[in-house]
């Protein structure tokens, strides 16, 4: 018989505080994201969220060739410390939560903060925020590193050491889960990863910071992860993150502080579930999705940031971005959500499904540290997680994974939140880029350039000496006026740069069941030509989310195609470059960043240059239809989104096209 | 392209000049299977012959091969910048046997090579291998001697180690393989003689300190027990800063300079005519010849200067002379 002492009570004395509530944005200008934020600030959110712009995030100025096309785009652009002056105007820094997502250029974009609080009057010790700072995931993911890997985690090291003892309240890395799930992580990869990713900067950290500070070290290393629709099994995940990292810090790391051991972690939930196709289902994917991340409270989320409705379409507009606010709040401020203690306590499923997830994602961590650990198994994850996405992606088409609206209950009314004359996303200003160009000449044109120079010599021998910090040198060259792209070029020269494995070469082959049919006809296509159906897969500009770009290659190869890929980041002449050495067939472009009406223009052109302008070109990414109406104009032979999700009939489109070009159909070879 | 295929002779003729622009147009010949494609190509090779040239073409071809994983790419990268900074051009043919699967393969070497784009005298062409396992694709030896009238340096980057290397020399007039530290396949493959021994051996990965050293002392006491102590050892890191790229150039360079070109020219495309005259004919075929032996003796009273196709073609003659005489 129970009696009332042994049951817990069924409330807590008083409700939790609500998590942080954010909106992952910014675009174009300083002033203009300024605006955003403040308006956002208004509606409730109770931290922001900066995206900046794919320029910032590698260290290029809005100046530089690689830039074309991209300034403003997915995020804010800031060049120097009067942009990130103007961005936080009128936004109280000393009480402000701010979280960069910055990677490769962290230690650069949280100096700009430094100083721009000490203009407002604001210390360091004051400022409360999290710089992304993981770039390891952007090795297997994002693609916005700029350093190899030795140097990168040296930076990441110089900025957890410096914010320890200089901005103890900043949390100077977000280990990154996230992404991992977005390029096809299964939950145990996910879990297994990020934690061997947390151990590969610990590593490193520890060897640049005495060893009393080990323990406040591994207390400020913060967690960003991911939740999809399956939010039973996702909040499992997070509840095994919690226990694997506990025991990591007591365990590897000897810290003693329990609070120092608590798994910490903000989310943004998944977008690669989100669908073009009736978008509007997307609302409730992001709901159930953020059940994931706040049922339990043993492992709830300390920041929220939810996507809006149409990601798959375009950039979100404002009131986009304040329906997925408004999510939160309802869950937040409606519900009794934040009234229990954990409800899954004593849950023997929820234990169950734990312990499996627990097991797995260690016996998936040994393999990586025999492996040598995160660093050296880059490769190794890389292609792990292009075979989970192409294994998700069969599901899909064989239906034996269920997308609602997607590939079952097709059937549709028109949906009249995309009828509006915007198409239901926002567009960037196309004058931005020659904006900022302007205003990146103004600064320069009236800045102390021997100050500047001198600074920049100092960073550079600070960087040649690896036993210095990089920050103190870092935020001299942001006080006296430097440039996101020299403060990365000054790296550059002294780190040199990288190029991270495709992980497709890897990628095990499909069976042959699903794409026989496809290799008969590619085989007769080659026949026809006089040897193999050739196909350059490029990706165009700075967006490195290669995820798509990678299964296309993949898919290509099983089809039976030559497939020359080289990976992210490619300028226009060197795309062209390679369509002319390598004599493709057919160039297909792939570009997320919304980059991709001056970009693909430029390909044309660059293989016109090159001389192989009558090869003809496919384009896929998120273009909304006004978009790739123009791209078609201008010689496009065909555009792909995220609804023309069945890859074998993009394959066999190719083939037709190749043949038609070839003066030939596929049905009747002659 | 399912038209009519490039003019051959014209091709050949633009490489006779130095016309580095032609390099996409000879492969996507080269590798052309179809019956008008390939009589071009012989075409093709006629025209930069060596009775053609007046000589053998002036490229140096290096084979440079390794198992997978050894850094050969990064290597390449680093060597090639190298060449282009001694102002080289250079034509880099990288064949990949280990990408094809299920019919289509993945072509992804030429990422790890930095490129300046509008570089005109740097070629770069990435192919899947033959049908033959670790095999050389036979349109990779007509692109190299073709491309061999008109660039400085020819390389061939094949994947493999035992027999690739083999294929390699016989179309290289050097042949580097590159070892990695710690992993002692090649080593073994050296000692029990399944593996020739390379003009030159590169250590890869220098950076990793003794590993690498002992991997190059090891190697060096098994080539003196071959009675190979001549053979050129040389460690190299590719990581920055990099080391040993100068010294591995000279080293290349040095055994073109010692070596008798011609002779190993002729040698190999001997070689190659009555390989290609056995896939094409059998072993019936070369019985008509009256065996390998006197198929070789009689080819080594042929003109020197003949290319590849002529001489399969002369075979082909002495054959059907054979199979209709009394």
């Amino acid at each position: 018989m129970l009696h009332m002492s042994e049951i817990h009570p069924p409330r807590l004395p008083e409700p939790d505080r609500p998590w942080m509530m954010r909106t992952y944005a910014g675009h174009s200008d300083a002033k203009r994201s300024n605006e955003l934020y403040r308006g956002n600030l208004e509606k409730g959110q109770t931290g922001l969220s900066v995206a900046f712009d794919l320029p910032t995030q590698t260290g290029y100025d809005p100046d530089h060739e690689l830039a074309r096309g991209e300034v403003g785009k997915v995020g804010v652009s800031i060049a120097h410390e009067g942009d990130m002056r103007t961005l936080l105007a009128g936004i109280p820094l000393d009480h402000m939560n701010t979280s960069m997502t910055i990677n490769a250029t962290a230690a650069w974009l949280l100096a700009l903060y430094i100083v721009a609080a000490e203009e407002q009057g604001v210390p360091q010790d004051k400022l409360q925020g999290t710089t992304q700072n993981d770039i390891l995931k952007e090795y297997l993911s994002r693609g916005t590193y700029a350093f190899p890997p030795g140097p990168s985690l040296r930076l990441i090291a110089d900025t957890i050491a410096y914010t320890v003892e200089h901005v103890p309240r900043w949390n100077p890395i977000n280990i990154c889960s996230y992404h991992l799930q977005e390029a096809g992580a299964t939950p145990v990869q996910e879990i297994a990863y990020s934690m061997s990713n947390a151990i590969a900067v610990l590593d490193a950290v520890r060897e640049r910071v005495p060893p009393a500070l080990m323990s406040s070290v591994f207390g400020r290393i913060s967690f960003f992860v991911n939740a999809g629709v399956r939010f039973i099994e996702e909040h499992a995940k997070l509840r095994a993150m919690s226990q694997l990292w506990e025991e990591l810090g007591r365990e590897r790391y000897g810290v003693e502080d329990e609070k120092h051991r608590r798994f910490r972690y903000g989310v943004q939930v998944n977008s690669l579930g989100l669908t073009e196709a009736q978008p509007e289902n997307n609302v409730y994917r992001i709901a159930l999705e953020a059940l994931a991340v706040t049922l339990g409270r043993s492992a709830r989320a300390r920041a929220i940031q939810l996507p809006a409705w149409n990601e798959a379409l375009g950039l979100p507009r404002p009131w986009d971005q304040q329906w997925s606010l408004r999510l939160q709040q309802v869950l937040a401020y409606e519900t009794d959500l934040l009234e229990y203690p954990d409800v899954f306590e004593g849950s023997k499923v929820m234990e169950g499904l734990v312990a499996e997830l627990v097991d797995g994602s260690q016996a998936e961590m040994q393999r990586v540290a025999e492996l040598g650990g995160a660093v050296r198994a880059v490769a190794y994850m890389k292609a792990g997680l292009v075979e989970s996405h192409r294994e998700r992606w069969r599901r899909i088409e064989a239906r034996e994974l269920t997308i609602v609206g997607m590939n079952r209950f097709i059937t549709t009314e028109p949906s009249p939140l995309t009828a509006d004359a915007d198409g239901g996303i926002l567009v960037v200003d196309p004058e931005v880029e020659a904006e900022q160009r302007h205003a990146l000449a103004h600064w320069r044109a009236h800045r102390d350039q021997a100050a500047v120079a001198a600074a920049l010599d100092d960073l550079a021998r600070a960087a040649r000496d690896d036993a210095e910090n990089i920050m103190p040198a870092t935020i001299a060259a942001a006080r006296a006026g430097a440039t996101t792209g020299e403060w990365a070029q000054t790296l550059r020269d002294v780190f040199g740069e990288y190029r991270a494995p495709t992980g497709v070469g890897e990628a095990a082959a499909a069976s042959s069941e699903d794409v026989s049919d496809l290799r008969d006809e590619v085989d007769d296509i080659s026949e026809l030509l006089g040897r193999r159906l050739k196909f350059l897969v490029g990706k165009p500009g700075l967006d490195g989310h290669s995820n798509g770009a990678e299964q296309i290659a993949v898919r290509a190869r099983d089809a039976g195609m030559d497939v020359v890929y080289e990976g992210i980041r490619l300028t226009p002449a060197q795309i062209a470059n390679s369509a002319a050495q390598e004599g493709v067939h057919v160039v297909g472009l792939s570009i997320l960043s919304g980059s991709h009406a001056e970009l693909i223009p430029s390909v044309l052109a660059a293989l016109r240059e090159a001389g192989v302008g009558d090869v003809p070109v496919v384009v896929g990414g998120i273009i909304p239809e006004a978009d790739a109406a123009a791209l078609r104009e201008a010689g496009v032979a065909a555009v792909y989104t995220p609804k023309d999700w069945d890859l074998n009939r993009m394959m066999r489109d190719i083939i037709t096209l190749v043949a038609e070009r070839h003066g030939a159909s596929t049905a009747a070879p002659a | 392209m399912t038209g009519s295929p490039a003019d051959g002779r014209e091709l050949g003729a633009r490489l006779r000049e130095g016309d580095l622009s032609a390099a996409p147009a000879v492969l996507n010949l080269v590798e052309n299977r179809g019956a008008s494609s390939r009589a071009q190509t012989e075409a093709l090779l006629a025209a930069v012959s060596p009775a053609t040239l007046g000589g053998e073409a002036p490229a140096h071809i290096i084979g440079i091969t390794g198992p997978p994983g050894v850094g050969k790419s990064s290597l390449l990268s680093r060597l090639v910048a190298a060449w282009r900074a001694r102002e080289r051009s250079v034509a880099l043919l990288a064949v990949d046997p280990t990408s094809r699967r299920s019919g289509g393969a993945l072509l992804g070497d030429r990422a790890r090579i930095e490129v300046d784009p509008s570089d005109r005298n740097l070629f770069i062409r990435s192919t899947a291998a033959g049908d033959r396992l670790g095999g050389l694709a036979p349109a990779t030896r007509a692109a190299a001697s073709a491309l061999a009238a008109a660039f400085d340096v020819v390389v061939i980057e094949t994947v493999g180690v035992g027999q690739s290397e083999t294929e390699v020399a016989d179309v290289a007039d050097t042949v580097a393989v590159v070892v990695q530290p710690g992993s002692g396949d090649v080593l073994q493959f050296l000692k029990s003689g399944i593996m020739e021994v390379p003009d030159v051996l590169v250590v890869s990965k220098a950076d990793l300190g003794n590993v690498a050293a002992q991997a190059l002392a090891d190697l060096r006491v098994a080539l003196r027990s071959l009675g190979c102590a001549d053979t050129p050892v040389l460690a190299v890191s590719a990581l920055a800063p990099a080391s040993g790229i100068e010294a591995l150039m000279d080293a290349l360079d040095a055994h073109r300079a010692a070596l008798d070109l011609p002779a190993r020219r002729l040698q190999a495309r001997r070689r190659h005519a009555i390989a290609d005259f056995v896939a094409e004919h059998g072993e019936r075929g070369l019985r008509a010849l009256g065996g390998r032996r006197t198929a070789e003796k009689w080819l080594a009273h042929q003109d020197s200067g003949l290319d590849v196709p002529a001489l399969q073609q002369a075979l082909e003659a002495r054959q059907a002379l054979a199979e209709s005489g009394p």
